[in-house]
């Protein structure tokens, strides 16, 4: 493990990052769907200024001059002088995307990206072109040539203009006191800015009959000399300046006194002898009454008795707070603006995937010890049965509990889509608009992270050859802004994310046509839609006509679909001529354990996934019908399916001469197709921990895995749909075809 | 990781005798993991003939390799006599099922000499060094070679 301290904070401060990263691009969906009110607006600004001031703290300085610059504009929109357009809205993601970019280089120590200026000059000409109240007019005209000078420094290092001394009163209110806030912690922060000298005031401090416990007493006066602007002050005080009064003044001019009414700024900054210092303070000033809008308890009952200033919500106090704990950090500590009060712990993945192998063994060894129990022959109502059973269904809560912690949400996948989206359609100039759905479905963590690369893929080939050139949609009649659904949801014990187009759909003679071209299947071959529409899939197929930058290399749907079976997943097509294409991609919810059926064949035993068993039934002659001179198909609910052996399919044997008597288990599989396995018994059905096979032997054919049972020997775990793709079909020995 | 590196550097080499059909074959024995007796292999579709399956080794899944068939004799019966010797080789660890363990014997390294070259015998190329004890010949098997391949298609 990292041994530097200062890594590991690093380490959790890029961490942190991603997830404000993540709640940036939230606040900014909500924004974009219309949700336009303060408190998302300030979501997305504390998402930037917090990754700014980590940024700060680490010297990253590319980094916090983008975040600045991103900032003051969200600044500009916080307080409302920046009207929200689609434009801005683009922007506005553009730069929440290239500020991703800024983060991952910084954390990879690799050279700040280049191209973020273009968008960062376009977003400050919005500044630019706001509308403006009248007596703002100067300040916003000045504020540009500011905003750029800025670039690679915080506010507070613009050189100020002398050294001014600042008189600091500060006051907190019941209210302070009551959300946890310490003013020691101010204080001392407020020294750490330069030279400071602090006295109490203690006059209002009653006689101690008449002492309220809970009320506020104390002033504070603080004289700082050095370096410092009002800016930074105010920072101090950014938390707690709805539940205290603070006063700064500057030791030669009155210049800001920003009381709670946060207006006595304006007045003050238009007096200001110094030209940067209004611009400076405006924003805060403005920021005042804003941040009063998610603060229910509005200051004047501040000294409220303690009930109820106990009493206000605890969304707004917990950024509070953070704050106060942070101390001078504290605007990293700001994460998420408590709009998410759950508490969180981050955890190892090793230390997860230890825990997940122990609870695997953990089932392993209550099966073994149900068997040893079972063979003892004790009575079914006897102590040790009883506990057995407790211990059982404890045993499977630990283990669901467990596969809970590693799984995720798919949303920070889909998000990276929604990037991928913007960036692709820009690219070859759609309209395009993600709509996702189902983000909150939990996918173990190994295949969310598995499955971000084939989705990019599929995202972009979307973009590129599913939807038509908004010329084209209009003459189709259809809106020239294409739509792209991202879905997931569970069905029936697996996850299934799709990605649906409402394009132009598959061009079934086109595909056709390239394929017979590029010699992949004969000129003459007869293909129903369903199989020309899987051509996608063959290695080297592309029907882009020009190689644009999006794809159409030849590298494409193939590697997809390696890459989605190697999750253990399938992906199916659906596609309607003019109204779009699905691509349906099936996964396991967790690679570790699964609910199977657990039968013999040819005295093997092995494990059937219960998802894909649809029922099962013993056979009859008249079930059975020939197909082929070595191809059985059988007759079940008005449809025929094909008949597969599986000890012969596994080579344990030689197809047997009759299956009058046997079990089948008739699987489905998610396109639909269904086959028929032919077992010589079922034993139970019982969930089994996956071991994979892949890292000791490698893939097997119709093998998904393997695992223990209950007397200790392994049991290969089937896989139906590779088992049948790769299946001779043969149900019929030589003889029998001989005599038939 | 650094005792093999040891043993690899030091003048004395330590092997681990068995016994395959009436021939006696070794290993280093800084690759073996354990001996264990003889379970039954759950045997896999569709693998090579010497591949005799898998077990369970304390939880994680364990190919056996019939090291009799590997080189190209009869295979090994399976019965309570023969055990299986763990070996690991890098990543990868494999049983190989052998008739049964006779010795551990340490002998200086130059005391190995290189297998004369012969005619394409298959298991030859699975031979590293040979050497002399007691007037017994003893093949050092090359691990790497006799296992099966990692990630390779198993058909």
């Amino acid at each position: 493990m990292a041994t530097d301290p200062m890594a590991e904070i690093r380490a959790s401060f890029f961490i942190e990052c991603e997830e404000l990263l993540e709640s940036l691009q939230d606040a900014l969906s909500d924004m974009d769907e219309g949700n336009q009110d303060n408190e998302t607006i300030n979501v997305v600004f504390r998402a930037v200024h917090s990754i700014k001031g980590g940024a700060g703290a680490f010297g990253l300085n590319a980094l916090v001059g983008f975040a600045h610059r991103y900032e003051t504009v969200l600044d500009e929109l916080r307080s409302g002088r920046l009207s929200i357009t689609p434009d801005a809205m683009k922007l506005f993601f553009q730069a929440a995307d290239l500020l991703q970019d800024q983060v991952r280089a910084a954390r990879d120590g690799a050279p700040p990206p280049d191209g973020s200026e273009p968008c960062l000059v376009a977003l400050e000409a919005l500044m630019g072109g706001a509308p403006k109240a009248a007596e703002e007019e100067e300040d916003v005209s000045d504020f540009q040539p500011m905003g750029l000078a800025f670039d690679f420094g915080p506010v507070d290092d613009e050189a100020p203009p002398a050294r001014p001394a600042w008189t600091v009163r500060f006051k907190p209110s019941a209210a302070l006191y009551a959300s946890g806030n310490e003013p020691l912690h101010l204080l001392r922060a407020l020294g750490k800015l330069g030279e400071c000298k602090t006295r109490c005031e203690m006059g209002a401090l009653p006689d101690l009959d008449t002492l309220e416990p809970e009320a506020s007493y104390f002033e504070w006066i603080s004289e700082i000399s050095g370096d410092v602007t009002d800016f930074d002050i105010r920072e101090v005080f950014d938390f707690v300046e709805d539940v205290c009064e603070i006063e700064i003044t500057s030791a030669n001019t009155a210049q800001a006194t920003l009381d709670m009414s946060g207006l006595a700024a304006l007045e003050g900054a238009d007096s200001s002898p110094f030209p940067e210092a209004p611009q400076v303070v405006m924003p805060m000033a403005e920021a005042a009454p804003m941040t009063r809008v998610d603060e229910p308890a509005p200051v004047e009952q501040a000294p409220l008795p303690a009930p109820s200033a106990l009493a206000p919500t605890p969304e707004p106090a917990a950024p509070v707070a953070a704050a106060a704990t942070g101390g001078g950090g504290r605007e990293a500590r700001e994460s998420g603006g408590g709009a998410e009060p759950q508490a969180t712990v981050r955890v190892d993945l090793d230390r997860i995937d230890r825990l997940v192998n122990l609870v695997g063994e953990l089932v392993i060894n209550q099966a073994m010890l149900a068997q040893s129990v079972a063979e003892a022959g004790l009575p079914p109502n006897s102590a040790v049965m009883t506990g057995l059973e407790a211990f059982m269904m404890l045993t499977r809560d630990i283990q669901d509990s467990v596969m809970m912690i590693r799984a995720q949400p798919v949303k920070p996948l889909f998000q990276r889509m929604a990037r991928i989206v913007r960036e692709a359609s820009a690219a070859v100039g759609k309209e395009v608009r993600l709509k996702t759905e189902g983000e909150a479905t939990e996918v173990d963590k190994t295949v969310i992270e598995r499955l971000a690369d084939p989705l990019t893929h599929m995202i972009r080939n979307s973009v590129d050859h599913g939807l038509e050139t908004p010329e084209k949609r209009v003459a189709a009649g259809k809106s020239p802004e294409g739509v792209i659904t991202l879905s997931a949801q569970h069905r029936s014990g697996r996850v299934v994310i799709e990605i649906t187009d409402d394009g132009a759909g598959i061009n079934r003679p086109k595909v056709r046509a390239k394929a017979i071209e590029k010699g992949l299947i004969a000129p003459d071959a007869q293909l129903s839609d369903g199989e020309i529409d899987n051509l996608l899939f063959l290695p080297g197929f592309s029907t882009a006509d020009q190689v644009s930058a999006l794809s159409g290399r030849g590298v494409g749907m193939d590697v997809v679909r390696q890459a989605i079976q190697g999750l253990g997943g399938r992906i199916t097509i659906h596609s309607e001529p003019g109204k779009g294409t699905r691509f349906s991609i099936s996964l396991p919810l967790t690679l570790a354990v699964l609910d199977g059926m657990v039968v013999n064949v040819a005295n093997e035993t092995l494990v059937v996934p219960l998802s894909s068993i649809l029922e099962t039934a013993t056979l009859t002659d008249e079930d059975i019908r020939a197909l082929g001179p070595n191809t059985n198909v059988i007759h079940v609910r008005g449809a025929f399916v094909p008949l597969y052996d599986l000890g012969a399919e596994l080579g344990y044997r030689a197809p047997k001469s009759s299956y009058a008597g046997g079990i089948v288990l008739l699987t489905a599989q998610e396109n639909g197709t269904r086959s028929a396995l032919v077992v010589d018994s079922i034993l139970e059905q019982r969930q089994v921990v996956i071991k994979g096979l892949q890292r000791s032997y490698g893939h097997i054919p119709g093998v998904a895995a393997a695992t223990i049972l209950g007397d200790g020997q392994i049991a290969l775990i089937l896989d139906p749909a590779d088992l049948v793709s790769n299946a001779s079909g043969r149900t019929r020995s030589q003889s029998f075809a001989l005599a038939g | 990781m650094a005792l093999e590196k040891s043993s690899q550097n030091s003048s004395e080499l330590e092997l681990l005798s068995f016994r395959l059909a009436e021939e006696e074959y070794s290993v280093d024995i800084m690759s073996v993991r354990e001996i264990r007796g003889w379970t039954r292999a759950t045997p896999l579709p569709h693998a090579p003939h010497h591949v005799r399956g898998v077990i369970n080794l304390r939880g994680t899944v364990l190919p056996v390799v019939d090291l009799s068939v590997r080189l190209g004799m009869e295979p090994v019966e399976g019965d309570a006599r023969n055990v299986i010797i763990v070996v690991q080789v890098g990543t990868q660890t494999a049983g190989l099922l052998v008739n049964a363990v006779s010795d551990i014997l340490a002998l200086p390294r130059t005391e190995l000499q290189p297998p004369p070259e012969l005619a394409a015998d298959c298991a030859h190329s699975f031979i590293e060094a040979l050497t002399i004890v007691d007037g017994r010949m003893i093949r050092v098997l090359d691990l790497a070679a006799v296992l099966p391949d990692d990630n390779a298609e198993a058909a």
